[in-house]
């Protein structure tokens, strides 16, 4: 069987339909989110150790940084 | 088993789909139960790249049926007596631990993974930006102690990070709003798309800051929102921005 491109070597082109401004007052920057929103509205690139589960590591994260919610992407067996 | 393990906090769990979903590049130590000529085991694992058919393990989160996976590409990278050194990169949902088994049926040795680590999933790699849990720990007591935002961005990526390779919408800040409280996205909301969308494909709206507002389902294809002055291009699945971010641009029936 012939090897495929992976999804994540994809590029997309941008296309413009029509041009406007977005006003400074309303939402941020994603990188400029003030603190609070940025951790709400954040992902942890974590390197995952041996051991634990994803939930359980996941749980730690939580703990760490007194969430009220954390969720992982995609399971890593132990 | 190690790895890259994306941890969405609070309310960017709401992406978690779209990285369930997303393409996965492990690094993988295969033990083989007798010796075996390299060049057998080379042959072998090229066979496995393209779809393959596979059975989920009977330790597994989903139901144990027949089922396909596409395997990109496999890369034999090195070999040490019976243990075997490869990368691979699948379709979610396949089982690393399996294919070694079934790569083992198929050279007649029998084989089982000896070791795993994840070095993607989706847009998160093994790079720069990829944290320990100790790295966790001690750059959130600094922020803590120091009170300094640039403390939180060398360890938290926005949620907008995790969303890289799914295609994307531009919307006017107009729009925003509306879409916030679940409208659907119609035509002349739109500023610009990026290319190859597909009905029924999900898509990221974004504002003009490059913020998410929400996940949504496409239905029109880019060439079609380009053309389209009015009706609908996508349907929210999933709003991620807070109602009420930007300013409500709508009329409604009450005065």
């Amino acid at each position: 069987m012939p090897r495929t491109a992976p999804p994540w070597e994809t590029k997309r082109k941008l296309l413009v339909k029509a041009e406007d401004k977005t006003d400074p007052r309303y939402g941020h920057k994603p990188e400029e989110r003030p603190a609070e929103e940025y951790m709400k509205y954040g992902v942890i690139n974590l390197d995952k150790p041996a051991g634990p589960t994803s939930h359980e590591v996941a749980a730690w994260v939580k703990r760490i940084l007194k969430l009220q919610h954390v969720g992982h992407g995609g399971t890593l067996e132990a | 088993m190690t790895g890259v393990l994306p941890i969405a906090l609070e309310e960017s769990r709401k992406i978690v789909q779209a990285l369930l979903l997303s393409g996965k590049e492990y690094v993988c130590v295969m033990k083989l139960h007798r010796e075996a000529e390299e060049k057998q085991v080379k042959k072998t694992l090229e066979e496995f790249e393209g779809t393959i058919y596979q059975r989920p393990p009977l330790r597994a989160a989903v139901k144990r049926r027949l089922r396909t996976r596409r395997i990109y590409c496999i890369d034999f990278l090195e070999m040490d007596g019976r243990n075997v050194l490869f990368k691979v990169g699948c379709e979610a949902g396949t089982y690393i631990r399996k294919l070694c088994f079934d790569i083992g049926e198929v050279m007649g040795c029998a084989a089982h993974m000896q070791e795993l680590r994840r070095t993607r999933a989706g847009p998160f790699a093994e790079n720069g930006d990829m944290v320990t849990l100790h790295d966790v720990a001690y750059w959130f007591m600094e922020w803590q102690q120091q009170k300094d935002e640039n403390i939180l961005r060398k360890f938290i990526q926005p949620m907008e990070k995790a969303l890289v390779l799914v295609p994307k919408v531009y919307v006017r800040d107009s729009a925003v709003d509306a879409v916030c409280h679940g409208a659907n996205l119609t035509a002349p909301g739109v500023l610009s798309v990026e290319t190859e969308i597909g009905k029924g494909l999900t898509v990221a709206v974004l504002t003009l800051k490059g913020e998410v507002v929400a996940l949504a389902k496409a239905t029109a294809s880019t060439e079609d929102i380009l053309n389209m002055e009015h009706g609908v291009v996508a349907e929210a699945k999933r709003v991620l921005m807070r109602r009420g971010t930007y300013l409500k641009c709508w009329k409604s029936g009450e005065v």
